[in-house]
C-alpha cells in the first residue's frame, strides 16, 4: 500500500532522509523507530504530503503522490504536538474536520470513551495537555480510512487512555489495516508492533519483526536490542 | 476552498480585533460628517485616512492570521484537501473580512447622512473601492512574506517594512527623483513610477474622479493630460488589479513548493 524508493529530503544544509527505502505492502502495526533527528517525522510528512521529497518515489495505494492530495482521504493522522485553533470549541473543531473530510465519523464512540463530554464545550486553548491529545485522538481515529499514522500517540495520556488507545489499535489492526507508529516508549512498541522500521542518519537500518531483532542482536531483552542496534552495529 | 473561506471568515468575525476595525471607521466617518459637514470634503479626508491606514491594517493582520493560525494550518494539510485552496481561501478569509468592516463601517454612517439623494455617491462607492483594492493587494503582499519567513519576527519587520516604504519613503525617492531629473522630460518615468506603488495608484484614482486639480499633483496631471479622465480610471483599476493577481498568484504557486 505504502511504497517509498530512493526517498531524498534536505533542509538546508541538514540533509535529512538519504535514500529511504521502504515498502509496506501487509496489514498490520508497523513501528517507525530511531535517534532524535533520524528522519522519523520527515518521513511520516513526506508520505502526507506536508514536506516535499527533493528525489525519489512514493506511492500511496498504487498512485504517486506528488501533485495529487486526493490520495489523504486513505490517511488518518494523528500530529507530534496537537495545536489547534485557539479559539474554537472542542464540539465546533470535531464538526469542522467531518465536514472538510466529507465523512460521518465515528466521533459519539470515542467521546464517550474517552470521557471528553465535560470538555466539548470548551475552548481548546483552555485544555490540559493530556486532554488535547485525547481530543488528537478523536479527530484521528474517528474516520474510517486504511491507513492510519500515530506520531507519538501515547504523549501525555494517563494509563487509563494508554489503555483504551492500545484496545483502539488493536481493534483498527484487526479490520486489517496498515497502521504506521512512531514512540520513544519502548514497552509500548514492544506490545503493538508487528514489525520494525529502524531509521539511523536517513537510511532504512533495519526492518523485521521484533523476534528477528533480538536474534541478530543476541539481546534477549527489545530495549536491549536497539539499543544495541545504535551502539555496537553502528559504531 | 470555500469551506476554508468560510471557517477563516468565521473565526475573524467572531474575533474582537474585527470589531475594533469596524467600530474604528463607524467613528471616523461619524466624525468627519460631523466636523467637515459635506460629503465631498469629507471623503476627500477619508481618502488620505484610508490610503494609509488600510495598507497597514491589511499588511498586519494577514502576517498576524498567518503566523496565529499556523496549527490550523498544518491541521488543515493533513486532510484530503488541495493546498492552493487552503491558503488562497485563508487569504480570502481575511481580505473580505477587512473589506467588509471597511465598507459597513464607513457605509452606515455615510448612508445615514443622506448618501443616496446626494450626487458624490460614485466617489463614495469609488473610495470603497479602492480600500478594498488596497487590503487585497497588502493582504496578499503579507501572505506572501509570510509564506517566505518562518520567523515570525522576521516576517512582521519585512512586512511593517513594505508599509513604511510604500506610504513613506516611495513618495520621497520618487520626489527626489523628479527634482534630481528635472531637466529631462519625466511623464513616462513618472507614470512608470506610480505604476509600481498601489498606494500612488490608488490616490490617483480617486483624485482622477473627484476631478480636483488641486489636489492631483505632478504624476496625477501627467496621468490626465495623458490618458484623460476616463482611460486614466480605467488603467489604474487594471494596474490596481494587477497588483492583486500577481501577488495572489505567487502565493499558489509558493505554497504548492513549501515544506510543513
Amino acid at each position: 500500500m505504502i511504497n517509498i524508493e530512493q526517498l531524498h529530503k534536505r533542509f538546508g544544509k541538514n540533509q535529512v532522509l538519504k535514500g529511504v527505502d521502504l515498502e509496506i505492502t501487509k496489514k498490520g502495526v508497523f513501528a517507525i523507530l530511531g535517534p532524535n533527528g533520524s528522519g522519523k517525522t520527515t518521513l511520516i510528512k513526506t508520505i502526507l504530503g506536508m514536506v516535499i521529497p527533493d528525489k525519489g518515489k512514493l506511492l500511496v495505494g498504487g498512485i504517486p503522490i506528488n501533485k495529487n492530495w486526493k490520495y489523504r482521504d486513505q490517511i488518518d493522522y494523528l500530529p507530534q504536538i496537537a495545536n489547534f485553533p485557539a479559539n474554537l470549541t472542542v464540539q465546533e473543531l470535531i464538526e469542522m474536520i467531518k465536514d472538510l473530510r466529507n465523512h460521518p465519523g465515528e466521533d459519539k464512540k470515542l467521546i464517550a470513551l474517552f470521557k471528553l463530554e465535560p470538555f466539548l464545550s470548551k475552548k481548546l486553548s483552555n485544555l490540559s495537555g493530556g486532554t488535547k491529545q485525547k481530543v488528537n485522538l478523536v479527530l484521528t481515529l474517528m474516520f474510517d480510512s486504511p491507513i492510519i499514522i500515530l506520531d507519538e500517540p501515547t504523549s501525555g495520556l494517563d494509563p487509563i487512555a494508554l489503555l483504551h488507545l492500545k484496545a483502539l489499535i488493536k481493534e483498527e489492526k484487526a479490520k486489517g489495516k496498515i497502521i504506521l507508529i512512531t514512540s520513544h516508549i519502548m514497552s509500548f512498541v514492544e506490545e503493538m508492533a508487528d514489525e520494525i522500521v529502524f531509521l539511523l542518519e536517513g537510511k532504512v537500518y533495519f526492518k523485521g519483526s521484533i523476534e528477528a531483532l533480538k536474534t541478530q542482536t543476541q539481546e534477549s531483552n527489545f530495549e536491549h536490542a536497539i539499543a544495541n542496534l545504535l551502539t555496537f552495529d553502528h559504531a | 476552498m470555500l469551506k476554508i473561506l468560510k471557517y477563516s471568515f468565521f473565526d475573524l468575525i467572531r474575533s474582537r480585533w474585527s470589531y475594533v476595525y469596524l467600530l474604528f471607521y463607524l467613528l471616523l466617518g461619524c466624525v468627519l460628517l460631523f466636523l467637515n459637514n459635506d460629503l465631498s470634503k469629507a471623503i476627500i479626508t477619508l481618502m488620505n485616512v484610508i490610503i494609509i491606514l488600510v495598507p497597514l491594517i491589511g499588511t498586519i493582520f494577514g502576517v498576524m492570521y498567518y503566523y496565529n493560525s499556523k496549527e490550523f494550518t498544518e491541521l488543515l494539510l493533513a486532510q484530503p484537501i488541495k493546498r492552493s485552496s487552503i491558503f488562497i481561501g485563508q487569504y480570502l478569509g481575511v481580505a473580505l473580512s477587512l473589506s467588509m468592516s471597511l465598507v459597513i463601517g464607513l457605509g452606515i454612517p455615510f448612508a445615514l447622512y443622506g448618501l443616496f439623494q446626494s450626487n458624490e455617491i460614485w466617489d463614495f462607492v469609488l473610495l470603497l473601492v479602492t480600500g478594498t483594492f488596497l487590503t487585497l493587494i497588502f493582504t496578499a503582499l503579507a501572505f506572501n512574506i509570510a509564506l517566505y519567513n518562518e520567523n515570525k519576527i522576521k516576517g512582521f519587520s519585512y512586512s511593517i517594512l513594505l508599509w513604511l516604504f510604500m506610504a513613506v519613503i516611495y513618495d520621497g525617492l520618487f520626489l527626489m527623483s523628479l527634482i534630481a531629473f528635472q531637466s529631462y522630460p519625466l511623464d513616462s518615468f513618472s507614470i512608470g513610477a506610480t505604476m509600481f506603488n498601489p498606494i500612488d495608484l490608488s490616490r490617483i484614482l480617486i483624485l482622477l474622479k473627484l476631478d480636483i486639480s488641486a489636489l492631483l499633483g505632478y504624476t496625477g496631471a501627467v496621468f490626465q493630460k495623458f490618458f484623460g479622465t476616463g482611460f486614466g480610471l480605467f488603467i489604474s483599476i487594471g494596474a490596481l488589479s494587477l497588483w492583486v493577481i500577481l501577488p495572489v498568484y505567487n502565493i499558489y504557486r509558493k505554497c504548492r513548493k513549501k515544506d510543513f
